[in-house]
């Protein structure tokens, strides 16, 4: 975006194909959802605290290997200055578009830090209870995991250029099996085997449809979820139903606090006192960044994806690779579905993935098809749904039915404020017949 | 390496496209392949490099029978491929589009990058392509895309290349570095298979041609024949290859534009403050390689495209504020530049193609119902007129070739009568014989005094047609040049953004091969009269579906 000078060469050598001047056009979207901020904090959080109470921050959860008293702030105090600098980031927001210059990223998670902060002063003030920061921390981190297994499928199935809506299905039947399986062989080890051969089948099942035969994506997807929710509802209310003994008794996968790191303050009980699965996803998310773009696999998945057409004239067989995507997303999705049974600590529930799957395509495509961000997105979503749960719990004033839409409100302003140009891979959803 | 296709014959339904061809290719050779469009040239060269199966016949590399299941056969046998749309892949760097589908990599499928990059330096400083490795795809002008073609092929050692229409898309200037890097290529040993319809460039390059007419090889030609002579191999009649006009006789201005200005929503300035006007009886082409704004000017006056500034006049009325409906109302002819996807409905039949316009007026509607004999009565006498040549005005228009689909079009916005006619690309993809067509049409519309708009980016056609031509370079008209007075070279520098003394001065100093053959064809007037006397023939089986 920075063509702005016209090189005109008297050999033509750079004649434009494309290249145009650019009129740069920022957008005022950030001020506006920064003012927003502000006057939120200036009209609701300043005039409903009192002057003279303080609100209690807890950071301790006992495992450290330093105690970490409680923190204390003044409440009114804290949620003026955080006022000012919500204010002051609009003002600079308002000043860059102006100037037609683009807003740093970091402003966007400065503002959020200080919005959810003067929100948590506001709603501890005066209060005996502390705002519990570790398990708001490490609750979003819980529920943000499938959220992440997800969308790391969604990124690999689109990047090759398959639109994968079946992720819902894939995690609940990654979920159904591993609680089956987990039962049967009294070991949650074993269920964790079996939830990625699971999200694998229904991968391969999409795969099919819309490989072999060209299927519409979206509704064989659509459709592969309904017959998912179908078909373990049946075996939920005969099979497991019948014999829960057997079949569906819980099996917890044992924490596995990691030495050292785990007794670090606040990092280390959120991050480093966690199952597998946990420790998985860290893993996951960093190896499919570093393939997606530095490796062959990656370089051909992202060809097949973009110019399928391209691929096949250097020899990439381009319906294979989509196939074995699709399975390889379905089975990430699966191993995601794994934490809401055993990873969790759950016995199977009718329907219990309940439209998390789709949560993780947006995140996906919140997170522009790039796993770093889809990471970010997915820990919004998490960190947003935990918020509802945790101050629910200690008793705000604000109703409960307020805090359960957080999730989605906070989505709206994250997609109308902070995105901005998304381009999905070129040839997602298009199935590649020759000529 | 010496290639030889004997007798290959390529099927699709009841279309023969390729009957048993036979081509040889000598080691550095220079091989033209010249056809129309639809002759089966891109099929033969697909059956080649293993993208078709061929149904019959063999392909032979120096004396030994091959046979390849893909692409990756042929190009480990050492064929290349520039195909015609360029197989990039928009977001990859150079050097990862060079290295795809042969990697350099390390345990665990690690992409060497460096060694990728190298590749692309080596073989660019060889041939002195300049060429950025890290560069994205997207970013590269389209004659850079093309050495990045050159260098993929290159790269995995290819000893025949094979390049399909590749200067399609190029400006004169990046045509003669083409042509010198085909030369040092050959020099190098390589050979050349070299498709295209241009008969200048034929005769410029090639070693030995090949003409192919309807999926047959009609015969050989050397390149010193003359242009004439290739064209009527070509055509297989005698054609007309300038265009018949009597110079014009303008009115006043007709069509005003004032600084009109058009921008993507992604904020890219795709129309730059154009001003210009076009007279009553003119023909103003706008010339420019594509995609520099002329698409969207061209929409733009329809209404299609959304104005950011600026106005548009037309008869002394303003066009501003209306809606494409009122445009066409007004007397504004649209030939659109996509003929398959924006000026026919495919499924349709062709006579509900020749109203798509007025099916609503009084001659074919009452209240709510449509009159399908007036429609069929029409369509008719409207394809009688234009020479559309059809089994049944209820057929789809899919049935139609493009020459026919495209007289369709033609016969659609002219049956109005017409305050400013603009086309858009009229004669893309068309044969011999329909362009000649198309062009007399748009002739005779202009002797009715109608001003025409004809936005090209082939310069013969831009040469051949235009009163008056205004070159567009990124947005912005560069110079309006008297269509007497323009000469491809300095047209050429002004595609590439050149202003126009200065492209005059340097055109004078430097003639580029193409330019140089004009010359010698006609002394003197480049875009003068005709050759060949002309005689529509609507006998000659000119074309098929």
């Amino acid at each position: 975006m920075s063509t702005t000078t016209e090189r005109p060469t008297p050999s033509g050598a750079t004649a434009a194909g494309r290249g145009t001047a650019v009129r740069r056009r920022t957008s005022l979207k950030p001020t506006v959802v920064y003012a927003l901020a502000a006057l939120v904090s200036l009209l609701v959080f300043v005039p409903g605290t009192p002057s003279d109470v303080q609100t209690v921050f807890q950071f301790g959860s006992g495992r450290e290997f330093i105690r970490i008293p409680n923190l204390p702030v003044p409440s009114l105090v804290t949620i003026v200055l955080l006022t000012v600098v919500l204010a002051g980031a609009a003002v600079w927001a308002f000043l860059r578009h102006r100037a037609r210059r683009p807003l740093n990223a970091w402003w966007h998670v400065l503002v959020g830090v200080a919005f959810i902060t003067a929100f948590l002063t506001y709603v501890g003030a005066g209060r005996s209870s502390v705002i519990p920061m570790v398990s708001l921390l490490a609750g979003a981190l819980a529920l943000s995991v499938p959220l992440v297994f997800g969308s790391m499928s969604g990124v690999i199935c689109e990047r090759s250029g398959v639109i994968n809506i079946a992720i819902e299905g894939q995690l609940l039947f990654g979920a159904f099996a591993a609680a089956l399986v987990a039962s049967a062989a009294g070991s949650g080890w074993v269920g964790l085997l079996a939830a990625p051969v699971a999200g694998a089948a229904v991968g391969a099942l999409l795969a099919w449809f819309a490989v072999a035969y060209r299927v519409n994506q979206i509704i064989v997807g659509v459709v592969l979820n309904t017959l998912i929710i179908g078909l373990t509802g049946f075996l939920f209310s005969t099979l497991m139903s019948d014999n829960k003994a057997l079949w569906n008794t819980r099996m917890p996968l044992p924490r596995l606090p990691i030495p050292v790191l785990s007794e670090i303050p606040v990092v280390g009980p959120v991050l480093f006192n966690q199952t597998i699965l946990v420790y998985l996803v860290y893993v996951l998310v960093a190896v499919l960044q570093f393939m997606l773009f530095r490796s062959r696999w990656g370089l051909r998945t992202r060809a097949v994806g973009e110019h399928p057409k391209a691929a096949d004239t250097v020899g990439i067989k381009v319906n294979t690779r989509r196939v074995l995507n699709v399975i390889l997303g379905g089975a990430v999705a699966g191993l995601g579905g794994a934490f809401l049974t055993v990873g969790s600590g759950l016995a199977f529930g009718r329907e219990m993935s309940a439209g998390q799957g789709y949560i993780a395509l947006a995140a996906m495509i919140l997170g522009k098809w790039n796993p770093k961000l889809a990471v970010l997105a997915a820990l919004l979503f998490g960190f947003s749904k935990n918020l509802g749960n945790v101050l629910s719990t200690i008793g705000s004033g604000v109703p409960s039915e307020l805090l359960l839409m957080l999730p989605y409100l906070i989505t709206i302003f994250a997609v109308a404020g902070f995105v901005g140009r998304v381009r999905p891979p070129a040839a997602n959803g298009t199935p590649y017949t020759k000529s | 390496m010496k290639l030889e296709l004997r007798g290959i014959t390529k099927v699709f339904g009841p279309l023969v496209a390729n009957d048993h061809i036979d081509l040889v290719v000598e080691p550095g050779e220079i091989h033209a392949l010249l056809g129309e469009n639809g002759a089966g040239k891109s099929t033969l060269m697909n059956v080649l490099y293993g993208l078709y199966d061929p149904d019959g016949g063999e392909i032979l590399l120096d004396g030994e029978q091959v046979r390849f299941k893909g692409p990756g056969d042929a190009v480990a046998a050492g064929i290349g491929m520039v195909h015609q749309h360029f197989m990039l892949v928009p977001v990859f760097t150079v050097a990862e589009s060079v290295a795809l589908g042969y990697e350099p990599a390390g345990p665990g499928g690690v992409l060497d990058l460096d060694r990728a990059r190298q590749r692309v330096t080596e073989i660019s400083e060889r041939f002195g392509f300049h060429v950025d490795p890290d560069a994205l795809i997207e970013d590269l002008p389209v004659g850079v895309q093309q050495r990045v073609e050159i260098i993929k092929a290159l790269s995995r050692d290819a000893k025949v290349l094979i390049l399909d229409e590749p200067t399609a898309v190029l400006t004169p200037q990046e045509t003669d570095e083409l042509i010198g890097i085909m030369g040092e290529l050959k020099e190098a040993g390589t050979s050349i298979v070299f498709i295209t319809h241009k008969l200048r460039e034929v005769r410029a390059v090639a070693d030995k041609i090949t003409v192919i007419r309807r999926g047959k090889v009609v015969g050989e030609a050397s390149p010193s024949s003359t242009e004439t002579e290739l064209a009527s191999m070509m055509v297989g009649r005698s054609v007309s290859l300038t265009v018949d006009k009597e110079p014009a006789t303008p009115g006043g201005p007709a069509f005003v534009v004032e600084d009109l200005t058009v921008v993507s929503p992604a904020g890219n300035v795709l129309v730059d403050d154009i001003s210009f006007e076009v007279r009553a009886g003119e023909i103003l082409c706008i010339a420019g390689v594509q995609g520099n704004g002329q698409t969207e000017l061209a929409e733009a006056i329809l209404g299609l495209e959304e104005v950011d500034s600026g106005r548009m006049v037309l008869d002394g009325t303003e066009l501003g504020g209306t809606g494409v409906r009122d445009r066409l109302r007004a007397g504004i002819g649209f030939v659109p530049e996509d003929r398959s996807t924006d000026g026919v409905i495919s499924s349709f039949t062709i006579a509900e193609n020749l109203v798509l316009d007025i099916y609503d007026t009084p001659d074919f509607a009452r209240g709510v119902t449509m009159s399908p004999t007036k429609v069929a009565e029409n369509a008719v006498r409207r394809a009688d007129e234009f020479d559309v040549r059809y089994t049944d005005v209820q057929d789809p228009i899919s049935t139609l070739s493009g020459g026919n689909a495209q007289k369709v079009v033609l016969a659609r916005e002219m049956s109005r009568p017409l305050r400013l006619l603009v086309a858009s690309q009229p004669t893309r993809g068309l044969d011999v014989g329909s362009i000649e067509f198309v062009h007399n049409r748009v002739v005779r519309e202009r002797d009715k005094g109608t001003p025409c708009i004809i936005v090209s980016t082939e310069l013969d056609e831009v040469l051949g047609l235009a009163d008056r031509i205004a070159v567009m370079y990124r947005g912005r008209i560069v110079g309006v040049v008297d269509g007497a007075d323009a000469d491809r070279d300095m047209l050429g520098l002004m595609m590439a953004g050149v202003p126009l003394e200065d492209a005059r001065r340097q055109a004078a100093e430097h003639h580029s091969v193409l330019g140089e053959a004009d010359r010698a064809e006609t002394p003197g007037a480049p875009a003068a009269a005709a050759e060949t006397p002309h005689t529509p023939d609507p006998a000659s089986p000119e074309e098929r579906p």
